[in-house]
């Protein structure tokens, strides 16, 4: 009998629902919360996932063409994120595994988007980069964990790049048509002026860098070239602490999962490192590298099948639940 | 490309690490390693120049400092921010890694206890190492004295915080390669360390150690400051 898992993603803007059916794809449901201005308001995420919640798991259900009895397993992903949005998904999912007395399966959102990651680039033992809103870090498996070897000491890129383009009037919407406004903006500049490049060991800081960028903005310094300048300084410390940690951890493949791994222009420096360093560059296609319920279903097949559930009543989310806090049993299988 | 000055002979590639390379020459006569920041091509070159001058600078800046504490380090023949440059002596002898497990014991606390008078001392100067492990002291051959080697990483700190990173990593390198000796190696490193930061500091410093190894990654708590 095939294992069939239904996964629910909810830990920002996106509610998605997706099902696997072992390694096959059979549905795939996606609402991205939209803030007409400023940033995600958690509350508001929460409440509009409340909405959209019901429907969009009978709507992936109908897509899949099977009925919520034939699942072997809901999986939901418990943290790290937003509270009162990863609230709503574990609300949903702990119902739906209680009303159909199926197992419930806790997943990592981390530990997905690599999972998913090596699922659609095959892979195997890489080290990974991953990006996004919420995340910067790299880490690699050691002893049955994804270890963490390098991270941000304050906020997360992606963050870093929304915030800068929202301050100085640029955003939202922070992304048209796959572009950042960041690197949309930066493609006019030409100078590079001299702001904070701040590599720490094995770790990224972005705060000093976001600081000095507005400031100099509002001193006056064309727009262009301090987009131009923050690109470069940003992408440029994420390729050195990832050069870094393939000496380190002697990996031959490099894996760039997560919301920001569509920038060309990150893409461009990690082609030129990992071509130096003779390994091979794997980056997650924008459809995968963002949230999405098949990342959080994939995964909690992989779980399920090491005899990984939790009793609904257990279930609770963790904002901060640490990529290397989680044990990967399945690795290599 | 470099050439090798003053003797004629080329320059022998050591070890090629994630930042930098290293190179075994001649400078002026005297046997030496060249470390040789390399531009980073995904960088853009003007960033690039910069970030290859500072460190370069500043790590040069933090081997002299440790010298004048009284910590063994490579003196220093050339420094060339330009370029990317520091021309320092080649110490000839073993890495502390690839010896420790066959020394006598009493040898192996001898050599503990002096460099842990060696990072006590570094502290002192407002240094921390940044990389402390077995792999980064030379026992030099001659005199066996240890020397501590490659400050890239090393930077002006005088937080407990870093002190104990530093004196983890180390721990932490004895635990991994050197399992059979380290309760003997950590408590004659603590005791050389002591010697030079006094009761009190010893005393906060292994305290902040126990504490980091109980975070298991030891910046979570690091971030959560930072927030």
């Amino acid at each position: 009998m095939k294992t069939i898992v239904l996964g629910v993603e909810s830990t920002a803007h996106t509610f998605g629902v997706g099902i696997v059916k072992e390694r096959e794809i059979i549905a795939d449901t996606r609402y991205r919360y939209e803030p007409e201005k400023g940033g995600i308001h958690p509350r508001e995420a929460a409440l509009y996932f409340m909405n959209i919640g019901p429907s969009a798991i009978s709507e992936a259900l109908r897509s899949a063409g099977i009925s919520a009895r034939d699942l072997t397993g809901v999986a939901v992903a418990l943290g790290p994120g937003l509270g009162p949005c990863l609230r709503v998904g574990a609300t949903h999912a702990r119902a739906m595994a209680a009303y159909l007395n199926k197992p419930l399966i806790p997943v990592n959102h981390a530990v997905a988007h690599i999972e998913v990651g090596k699922l659609v680039t095959n892979v195997k033992d890489p080290l990974i980069v991953y990006l996004s809103g919420g995340n910067t870090l790299i880490a690699a498996f050691n002893e049955g964990r994804y270890r963490v070897f390098g991270e941000t000491l304050d906020i997360a890129l992606g963050n870093f790049m929304d915030t800068f383009v929202r301050e100085i009037g640029l955003a939202p919407p922070y992304v048209v048509n796959g572009v950042h406004q960041l690197d949309r903006c930066a493609e006019k500049g030409k100078e590079l002026i001299d702001l904070p490049y701040v590599v720490k060991g094995q770790d990224v800081s972005f705060s000093g860098l976001l600081t000095a960028a507005l400031r100099a903005v509002r001193r006056g310094v064309p727009i262009e070239n301090v987009c131009y300048s923050v690109r470069e300084i940003a992408y440029s410390a994420i390729v050195e602490v990832s050069e870094r940690a393939l000496v380190h951890t002697d990996k031959k493949e490099v894996l760039v999962v997560g919301g920001v791994a569509a920038s060309k222009y990150l893409k461009e420096k990690f082609e030129i490192m990992s071509s130096s360093r003779g390994v091979e560059l794997a980056i997650v296609p924008p459809k995968y590298a963002v949230d999405n319920g098949v990342m959080i279903a994939w995964t909690g097949l992989l779980a399920f099948k090491s005899g990984i559930t939790i009793e609904p009543e257990r279930a609770y989310v963790r904002q901060r639940w640490r990529l290397d806090d989680v044990d990967i049993p399945w690795f290599g299988q | 490309m470099l050439t090798s000055r003053g003797s004629g002979s080329e320059l022998e590639v050591l070890a090629v690490g994630a930042e930098a390379v290293l190179l075994k020459g001649y400078f002026l006569g005297i046997k030496s390693v060249y470390k040789v920041r390399v531009p980073k091509p995904y960088r853009n070159p003007k960033l690039d120049l910069k970030v290859r001058r500072e460190r370069t600078s500043a790590e040069a800046k933090h081997m002299i400092s440790a010298r004048r504490g009284g910590v063994n380090s490579p003196y220093i023949l050339l420094v060339d921010p330009d370029a990317g440059v520091i021309v320092m002596e080649y110490i000839e002898g073993d890495l502390l890694r690839n010896i420790l497990n066959s020394l006598p014991e009493c040898r192996a606390c001898t050599l503990l206890e002096h460099i842990g008078i060696m990072a006590g001392r570094l502290h002192n100067e407002g240094i921390v190492h940044g990389d402390l492990t077995t792999s980064n002291i030379i026992v030099c051959r001659r005199i066996g004295k240890p020397y501590l080697i490659d400050f890239g990483l090393a930077r002006a700190s005088e937080d407990i915080e870093d002190r104990g990173v530093d004196v983890h990593l180390f721990l932490r390198s004895l635990e991994s390669v050197h399992f059979r000796v380290k309760d003997m190696a950590f408590r004659c490193f603590l005791n050389g360390y002591g010697k030079v930061v006094g009761e009190e500091n010893l005393t906060k410093v292994v305290n902040k150690v126990k504490e980091i190894r109980l975070r298991g990654r030891y910046v979570e708590e690091r971030r959560r400051r930072h927030h």
